[in-house]
């Protein structure tokens, strides 16, 4: 168990989300950045879907209240245990009484803590995830408060449970502050002109100050429409890069609502989407159109080092 | 009907059948989509009804974009021929006027119109729950009638109470959460739309049909109080709709 000193700015429990509901109207949820949010859960010896912490950009301080295992990665906000920095991407063992601490941004945005067992807030509509617009699951689904006590699943021990493991640094992303991601175009890349498929296509995008888990919401060169922005209503998917009437992208992200009335250009491809959620405000976003079929060939290769990594780490001696 | 396959990034399809908004289209769309959720569970995932799409998830792990493309085009073959549905008619009580309906009078006064006129049309007209989205449980409604259009607030207001009945160019809506919005309220209902702790946590569904009955303070409360204790039982009947 944990208990919260300091809040941070946005922190909340989180597992990979909420299946089955977006056709009621509700956000999937879930960790913005899936792939860290495995890594977490792999270095304990969790599941993959686990709940674990999302922490966005600072300020959370917490002390254990018991022994525990943990693994702090993606974003580097300055990971502390009892005020000296602790290696990130790594598992380690916490004694009763320490204090964590995620005290600025070095890098990335969001920092993801598993704890080995998992937190153990209920499941709601099938998932631990916190929506804060349907004001479900993590702990009466709001941001974490001072005071907030995070339960822990007692996890199956294994025999080799004592030994702690690091990723392997060719695992670890590098967050940059210009940001590379790979799109497939459409639904409705037929609603702007060749012009401004190619001028979104070699432009750079600012992230700018108003970003959250709905959206990394752009600035940048105008993406003109060939007749207007507005369509009928339809769902959207994450990774959704909507152009609204102002001609500034915006991509959803986990967070997000499920029905949207403007033009889509693109979606940002599976395995990219983790780099989105590590974006911060004044990173920049350059994008590259890539095939269906090449998507799918990096998320298999991706699926792959999962599989191996899982299959390394779980004893089932 | 036929559809455009649009992918939606690497694991979904857009299947857009370019009708627009009508009564017709949803219905096919609703037993598409029920068609796609019971029959086709293998690599598929998630599907969320637009008024002239259906978004399908698939997992590109199983299956290619080809792939999927043709199971679906097979199960849209198999929608043309669908036989008859019922739809369901739900009835919203809903108290008009006074501190839950402030805007009321607003779309009086655009439309010309008394008061008690606008409450008169506004529920003796049925609605058509097209889909549900924006916030958990919200409904896309049709069918208000043009008399009673009234633009947007100027200036949104911060918070919506939940349960409050609105008006927005020619729509309405009801809220189920607090949410900002420049809608027109025109008042509230007891019952709601959207209860996390039930195993059916959402009043309405694509599909549903609804009519508002208006009610006074005194069973406002008594429905209210029911309805916080999950005792309230609302009034729902079956209608045969036929598939041409």
């Amino acid at each position: 168990m944990f208990e919260i000193i300091k809040p941070g700015l946005f922190t909340t429990i989180q597992d990979l989300g909420r299946s089955g509901y977006q056709k009621f109207g509700m956000a999937v949820s879930g960790s913005a950045d899936h792939y860290a949010h495995r890594m977490a859960n792999i270095l304990v010896g969790n599941r993959q879907s686990a709940a674990v912490l999302e922490v966005t950009l600072l300020g959370l301080r917490m002390k254990a209240l018991a022994d525990h295992v943990i693994a702090v990665t993606g974003g580097d906000l300055a990971f502390k245990i009892n005020g000296a920095l602790a290696p990130m991407w790594t598992s380690l063992k916490v004694k009763k009484g320490d204090m964590i601490d995620f005290t600025h941004c070095q890098s990335g945005c969001r920092a993801y803590m598993s704890i080995a067992g998992g937190v153990a807030v209920p499941k709601v509509l099938g998932s631990r995830s916190t929506d804060t617009i349907g004001k479900i699951g993590g702990i009466e689904g709001r941001p974490l408060q001072k005071g907030d006590v995070l339960p822990v699943e007692k996890q199956l021990l294994h025999r080799f449970q004592g030994i702690r493991r690091r990723l392997p640094a060719s695992f670890i992303p590098k967050y940059e502050n210009t940001i590379h991601v790979r799109i497939v175009p459409g639904p409705q890349e037929s609603a702007f002109t060749k012009e401004a498929m190619d001028g979104f296509l070699s432009s750079s995008y600012t992230v700018s100050k108003d970003i959250d888990r709905m959206a990394c919401r752009l600035e940048g060169p105008t993406i003109e429409h060939v007749e207007g922005a507005d369509i009928t209503s339809e769902g959207i998917f994450t990774g959704a890069i909507q152009v609204p009437r102002n001609g500034q992208p915006i991509v959803f992200l986990v967070g997000r609502q499920s029905i949207g009335g403007y033009t889509k250009i693109g979606g940002v491809i599976t395995v990219d989407q983790p780099k989105l959620a590590q974006a911060k405000p004044g990173d920049r976003i350059t994008f590259e159109k890539v095939t269906i079929d090449e998507a799918h060939a990096l998320l298999k290769e991706q699926e792959k080092t999962f599989s191996v990594l899982t299959a390394v780490c779980m004893d089932k001696g | 009907m036929k559809f455009k396959y649009k992918p939606a990034g690497d694991s979904a399809i857009l299947m857009d059948c370019g009708n627009g908004m009508n009564e017709e289209t949803n219905k096919r769309l609703v037993h598409l989509a029920d068609l796609i959720e019971t029959k086709e569970k293998e690599g598929f995932g998630e599907v969320i009804i637009g008024y002239q799409s259906v978004l399908v998830q698939y997992d590109p792990l199983r299956l290619t974009y080809n792939q999927a493309v043709d199971k679906l085009t097979s199960l849209e073959k198999e929608a043309d021929t669908g036989s008859c549905q019922e739809r369901r008619l739900v009835e919203i009580p809903v108290l008009y006027g006074g501190e839950h309906g402030p805007d009321l009078e607003r779309v009086a006064q655009h439309n010309g119109l008394s008061i008690e006129e606008v409450i008169t049309i506004h529920s003796q007209s049925r609605y058509l729950v097209y889909f549900l989205g924006f916030t958990p449980g919200y409904p896309f409604m049709g069918g208000m009638p043009k008399e009673i259009a009234t633009p947007r607030l100027e200036s949104p207001r911060f918070s919506i109470p939940p349960g409050s009945v609105a008006i927005a160019k020619e729509q309405t809506g009801i809220y189920p959460v607090p949410s900002p919005g420049g809608w027109n309220l025109i008042g509230n209902t007891p019952l709601r739309l959207y209860s996390p702790e039930e195993n059916n946590p959402f009043l309405l569904n694509a599909g549903d049909r609804v009519i508002f009955k208006a009610i006074q303070i005194e069973e406002y409360n008594f429905i209210k109080a029911q309805v916080e204790k999950g005792m309230y039982q609302m009034e729902t009947r079956n209608e045969q709709i036929g598939m041409r």
